[in-house]
């Protein structure tokens, strides 16, 4: 049975978000992590807009904050979100990764760590190679790993920079990727 | 999966206490009440790097060989900063805390946590533009010398110049960042007269005790960490050190929300995390 789903993605992620969060339904038994490459921006009004399109609960992740299924947690820009041994929420304010802060390796290798093979690990559309580390590591800890088909993302050298490293459970084109999480999700 | 990695993890679980408790005893730093995520990270990383089997392994060259701690040290202590971090912090500081500290005859300033130094330059202008730096007394503190020498140099990079100069404006800046440096052989050197109120000084939040009263405190982004019995602490730390109605600013993603001394502040600015000790 998985526990969490952790999520990263940058150019182009918007609309990735927004292709798969909105499917979720209001009592997702997995707690879900995003990491999205926003630059300096804020999220805020992308946070508003996918909760008036979703059933799931959506928020910005909080230091210390107990991890909820049925939750999807965003990290803060400017913020790493990793996942604590209590089932928290820790932010950090190291260096970039990758040029990118919050990053993709931080949240997947820690994600990894904690839950282990109950971790769903999805890949999406993306203009560096952050990410790549990460879910190869999810998959060295028997979590399972989903990478969006570089053919249709909006852009390739994430997704295709995690497929020269390591051997994706599933590469799906986006319309698919929000199916499959459901149905691992109610694997038991 | 290998069954060997699975116990590996779990290892690491038993093995990260023991290594802290080891660099306590050995060294005197105190870093058994840090976040574990953040500790784990550093020494997974500093593990693959070093081509460690194990923890333990770690733990065997680190009583043994103090350079290594030394490098290690650097592993664990936080030191990202730039000038005018969150640019939106100085401006509510501005708006909400300076008309206070102007009644004041003689200001005094701790700066917890100060890592190289950027904030504390940053700091410096601020209140300098505002006209209280000649009433001012900071003491910025870190547990880590070889930044506080950095810091007293007050000489930076020039590469990140361009978003120093954005975050000043946006934070409020009543000139040009120019105004307040040199250039030289590619690095940027800051104005002398910022320091001349600044002692920098070594101070450890977890081991050492309150080293003067003071009527502001800053200590930015250091408490995310820490656990929550430490962070209890070190607000306690901050509580007695400060003067009656003192302020606090924390990081902007830290608060006082479920600590223990919450209901002893007031909220200045939930958003910038400004916050006022209450009278008792």
């Amino acid at each position: 049975m998985f526990r969490a789903a952790v999520i990263g993605t940058s150019y182009g992620g918007l609309d990735a978000l927004k292709a798969i969060i909105p499917h979720l339904s209001k009592d997702f038994p997995l707690a879900v992590f995003v990491v999205l490459h926003i630059g300096d921006n804020k999220n805020d009004s992308f946070i508003r807009y996918l909760k008036k399109q979703s059933k799931v609960k959506i928020k910005e992740a909080e230091e210390k904050e107990e991890i909820k299924p049925g939750t999807v947690y965003f990290a803060p820009p400017n913020y790493h979100m990793l996942i604590e041994n209590d089932s928290t929420i820790a932010l950090s304010a190291d260096p970039k990764i990758h040029h990118s802060r919050p990053s993709i390796d931080v949240l997947f290798e820690s994600a990894a760590w904690h839950f282990k093979n109950q971790l769903v690990g999805i890949l999406l559309t993306g203009l560096n190679k952050d990410g790549a580390h990460g879910i190869k590591e999810i998959q060295k800890y028997a979590g399972i790993t989903i990478v969006e088909d570089p053919e249709t993302a909006t852009a390739t050298i994430m997704p295709a920079s995690a497929i020269e490293i390591m051997k994706p459970d599933y590469i799906l084109p986006l319309d698919q990727i929000s199916k499959k999480i459901i149905e691992l999700s109610e694997l038991y | 999966m290998n069954p060997n990695l699975l116990e590996n993890l779990e290892n690491i679980d038993i093995e990260i206490p023991l290594f802290l408790e080891a660099i306590f005893q050995k060294y005197g730093y105190d870093f058994r009440d840090y976040s574990t995520a953040h500790i784990k990270r550093r020494l997974m990383h500093r593990m693959a790097i070093g081509r460690f089997e194990t923890i333990s392994q770690m733990q065997d060259k680190i009583l043994r060989d103090k350079s290594f701690f030394i490098s290690l040290l650097e592993d664990l202590s936080i030191n990202v900063t730039e000038m005018f971090r969150d640019p939106e912090f100085y401006s509510s500081f501005r708006e909400h805390v300076v008309p206070n500290l102007r009644t004041y005859p003689f200001i005094k300033i701790w700066h917890a946590g100060c890592a190289t130094g950027e904030e504390v330059y940053s700091l410096a202008i601020l209140l300098k533009e505002e006209n209280l730096l000649d009433r001012c007394q900071i003491y910025a503190t870190d547990f880590n010398r070889r930044v506080l020498d950095i810091a007293k140099l007050g000489i930076y990079p020039t590469q990140d110049l361009g978003k120093f100069s954005r975050n000043y404006l946006e934070a409020g800046g009543k000139g040009k960042l120019s105004d307040y440096y040199t250039l030289k052989y590619g690095s940027l050197k800051l104005d002398q007269s910022l320091s001349k109120k600044v002692v920098f000084a070594d101070h450890n939040l977890v081991t050492d005790n309150v080293f003067a009263e003071v009527n502001l405190i800053l200590c930015r982004n250091v408490l995310i960490y820490f656990n929550k019995d430490l962070q209890n602490k070190v607000i306690d730390l901050f509580y007695k050190s400060l003067s009656s109605s003192g302020f606090l600013c924390l990081g902007t993603k830290e608060s006082l929300r479920f600590t223990q001394l919450e209901s002893n502040f007031a909220n200045i600015d939930s958003s910038q995390k400004i916050y006022k000790k209450r009278i008792n």
